[in-house]
């Protein structure tokens, strides 16, 4: 129970998936402009990131690890989470229409993301037992909409301020970025795993 | 070897196994959706400028299909829009009025006073909070390009005296810059150049008016008495002129003591001249 609570804090705080490990660096410029779209994408991706840990996990000690094929975790990884995310949204886009409008766009811009695979990875590699690896993944996606959704509110009130002419657009989002990254290494050494 | 096999086996089954999943899924969770819904979309402009009501083009396309929206809704399509949606449905329709904003305000900084020197955020709506903003006018242009940054077609741009400049070739009416002026500055008319327009905004009373602004309408009633066809009419301290009964003959313009009435042909010719 301990570990697992650390494991929470840990991942959403400390090691956050975006700001100290530099994860999903994309969507988090990407999808920040607007804080609908951060809530959003935030959603799906705490979606995705936890099935798809779920069924590496799976993948990983029941097909890879007996087999000894340590060496295609990542192909394996990334064609599992490819189809799954497709599956999700087939199947998604069928039963639940007003789900589908809120995450639909999202999920296949998360199927290649980063962010999803590094916790695919870490999971087996940190040796996390199952309940353990779906705490981390949760928590890790929580990490990464804080991060988002703390993005997106300051981006849009810097739509309103006067910027000046050289650090207008990806420039000023840039340092933003880095600002609040800095605040982040506020956390470093609270708590490790 | 065996190693090979394993390796080829595992990540072929998995393949394999999700492969037909994706068919299976693909195949049972299929959406029928009507051909016509896309056809549509493409006739429509695709600017998801909302005008007709929707979220956006594909939603009214939609609509339009399950016959709750009308066919002409479609303000920047026009009528060749219509038409062509029509002839999808196989049905007919009337023709679309193709319209244009106007910004009913020509004071600029040189005419309309000031009543400090704003330095704060680029912003119509952010300025109209600072004690009602930096112009003396309360119904006048605060020139900070809210309608600039709404209007999707890029057919507004801001004029050198502060003032926003629609460019007629690209503005079709879809109304956003009116919806994002804070003082409702801007009206959608038909599009045409026949009419005078009372350019001016302001419903105070003239004494008040003239103080704000050398060009502002003060209600003194003389373009009323002016006009010959009895198209003016003053309407909460503000001239209006109603476009169906004027006949352009500009008696109106000459009478007015200060210039605010304009014929339209010169507020297309100088927004041509000036954009251009």
């Amino acid at each position: 129970m301990e570990k697992l609570l650390a494991l929470i804090f840990v991942y959403i705080f400390v090691e956050n998936f975006v700001l100290m490990r530099f994860f999903g660096i994309c969507p988090f410029l990407g999808v920040s402009r607007k804080m609908e779209t951060a809530v959003g994408m935030s959603m799906a991706v705490i979606f995705v990131m936890t099935i798809s840990t779920l069924v590496t996990w799976l993948l990983y000690t029941y097909l890879l690890e007996p087999f000894n094929l340590l060496y295609l975790q990542i192909v394996a990884f990334i064609l599992v989470i490819a189809s799954l995310v497709q599956l999700v949204e087939t199947v998604l886009r069928k039963i639940s229409p007003t789900l589908y409008q809120g995450l639909g766009i999202y999920l296949p811009l998360i199927t290649t993301n980063c962010a999803v695979l590094a916790v695919a990875l870490l999971a087996v590699q940190e040796e996390y037992s199952l309940l353990e690896s779906l705490v981390f993944a949760i928590s890790a996606a929580v990490g990464f909409s804080l991060a988002l959704i703390i993005m997106a509110g300051i981006r849009e009130r810097l739509e309103l301020a006067n910027v000046p002419k050289a650090f207008q657009g990806t420039a000023i989002t840039l340092i933003t970025a880095g600002i609040l990254s800095l605040a982040f290494m506020g956390f470093k050494g609270m708590l490790s795993i | 070897m065996n190693n090979m096999l394993y390796a080829v086996a595992v990540l072929g089954g998995t393949g394999i196994v999700f492969g037909v999943l994706l068919a299976l899924a693909s195949k049972y969770f299929a959406i029928e959706s009507d051909p016509r819904v896309e056809t549509i979309r493409e006739i429509l402009p695709g600017a998801n400028c909302g005008a007709c009501g929707y979220a956006g083009c594909s939603n009214y396309a939609e609509a339009v299909v399950e016959g709750k929206a009308p066919l002409n809704a479609c303000i920047p399509g026009g009528s060749q829009c219509a038409r062509e949606i029509a002839a999808v449905m196989g049905q007919s329709v009337e023709e679309v009025a193709s319209l244009a904003a106007v910004v009913f305000c020509i004071g600029d900084r040189e005419k309309a006073a000031e009543r400090f020197i704003y330095h704060g955020i680029e912003d119509c709506a952010e300025a109209e909070k600072y004690c009602g903003g930096a112009k003396a006018c309360p119904y006048g242009c605060l020139g900070l390009g809210n309608c600039v940054r709404a209007c999707p077609f890029e057919a507004i741009s801001m004029g050198a005296h502060g003032l926003p400049l629609v460019d007629l070739d690209k503005c079709n009416g879809c109304g956003l810059c009116r919806e994002a002026c804070p003082r409702k500055i801007i009206q959608i008319l038909p599009k045409s150049e026949a009419g005078h327009l009372v350019l001016c905004n302001s419903h105070d009373r003239g004494k008040s008016v003239s103080r704000a602004c050398t060009v502002g309408c003060t209600a003194c009633r003389i373009c009323v008495k002016a006009c010959p066809r009895e198209a003016i009419a003053i309407e909460n301290n503000l001239a209006v002129i109603d476009l169906e009964k004027c006949d352009d003959c500009g008696e109106c313009a000459k009478a007015c003591p200060q210039g605010t009435i304009h014929p339209r042909r010169r507020v297309a010719e100088q927004s041509r001249a000036r954009v251009g």
